[in-house]
């Protein structure tokens, strides 16, 4: 892991200062946890990023979670139906913060080509997203940069973030509780 | 002897006379409209008598005609085959464009059941006698039908799409 930055440090007799937020962004970002939600062309590009060709698994991303409760980083791969949506939603509620979200291809983004009745145009529009992956389906190196640009952002996360008011309002805007 | 459509289309029209009608042939399938009331006593005989034996209900669906008149603005179609003669036929019944209802034939074809919900589901007709109507395939909270040609393909909550590239004047989309 060489290319791994730490962050800056203080050291003196016995003791080493550092700056918490820093430290633990770091941390978190190197071990997100997924949880795929794959339901159509998006999920196959994913099962090769897991595979060993393209390893998911470098980024710390080692343990693909099926239970939302022990996932980190939910990856949406795939058109989401209208009558799928309160299921996204409902597997958001289900993760502990702090929870992250990967939009995988244009269905999954936008609607993609479904322009319909029956397709959710963009999972944005039940659950917050945080990092965006065009492609239709998206190379799984798109896949990967996808979630390099999500370590970024967990990295550079303030520890209050999630307690902010800001936040907050960007869950109620959805209609999400904060337990 | 073979099972052929002359044969079907003259016993038919023996035994059930004004109730069938518009005979054609496409592409060598029999096809022929029922009129509503008789449907299931014609599909009840199509499948019992001996000699037809069209025990097999392949498909059914819907069908909008908004231009019609109104007596004719809804159709359900419905697909039988005979597996041992190997012919297949096909039954349509006219509805009307207000208040499209049929009876259901599940009485007669327990895998009408799904397939009448489908129908249900996105044309609106109502199956008189089927144990369970509901929505099957679309979320429940929907309130149109949606292969009536009256609602838009397009879902509304579209935002990123630039008419402009869609060979559409940017108005259009407005309306809809």
């Amino acid at each position: 892991m060489s290319n791994v930055v730490l962050p800056p440090v203080i050291n003196g007799q016995g003791y080493q200062l550092t700056i918490f937020d820093k430290v633990i962004g770091l941390a978190r970002s190197k071990s997100l946890w997924p949880l795929p939600f794959a339901t159509s062309c998006c999920g196959i590009e994913f099962m090769a990023t897991m595979a060993s060709t393209y390893d998911l698994a470098r980024f710390g991303s080692e343990r693909p979670s099926f239970s939302p409760r022990q996932a980190d980083m939910l990856m949406v791969m795939g058109t989401i139906a209208k009558k799928m949506a309160p299921v996204v939603r409902q597997v958001y509620e289900q993760m502990a913060e702090p929870r992250w979200v990967i939009a995988v291809g244009a269905c999954a983004s936008s609607g993609g080509v479904f322009d319909t009745y029956s397709v959710l145009q963009g999972i944005d529009k039940v659950i917050p997203v945080d990092v965006y992956v065009p492609g239709c389906p998206p190379r799984p190196e798109q896949i990967l940069d996808g979630v390099m640009k999500l370590q970024e952002l967990v990295k550079n996360e303030p520890m209050r973030r999630r307690n902010s008011p800001e936040y907050k309002a960007l869950l109620a805007s959805y209609g999400i509780t904060v337990n | 002897m073979a099972l052929t459509n002359e044969i079907i289309r003259k016993k038919l029209e023996e035994k059930f006379g004004d109730a069938v009608y518009a005979f054609e042939e496409p592409w060598g399938m029999l096809t022929f409209e029922v009129k509503r009331d008789k449907l299931l006593e014609v599909m009840r005989w199509l499948r019992d008598d001996e000699e037809m034996g069209f025990t097999f209900l392949t498909d059914l669906c819907g069908v909008h005609y908004p231009d019609n008149e109104k007596e004719r603005q809804f159709a359900t179609v419905y697909h039988m085959h005979n597996w041992i003669e190997n012919v297949r036929i096909r039954l349509k019944v006219f509805l009307n464009g207000d208040n499209p209802e049929v009876d259901s034939v599940t009485p007669l074809f327990n895998s009408a059941n799904w397939q009448e919900r489908e129908t249900y589901d996105f044309f609106g007709i109502i199956f008189k006698g089927h144990p369970d109507l509901r929505r099957i395939l679309n979320m429940d909270e929907m309130v149109s039908f949606p292969m009536r040609k009256e609602y838009p393909l397009e879902d509304a909550g579209r935002t990123d799409k630039d008419d402009r590239y869609f060979g559409r004047e940017p108005q259009l989309i407005d309306s809809i």
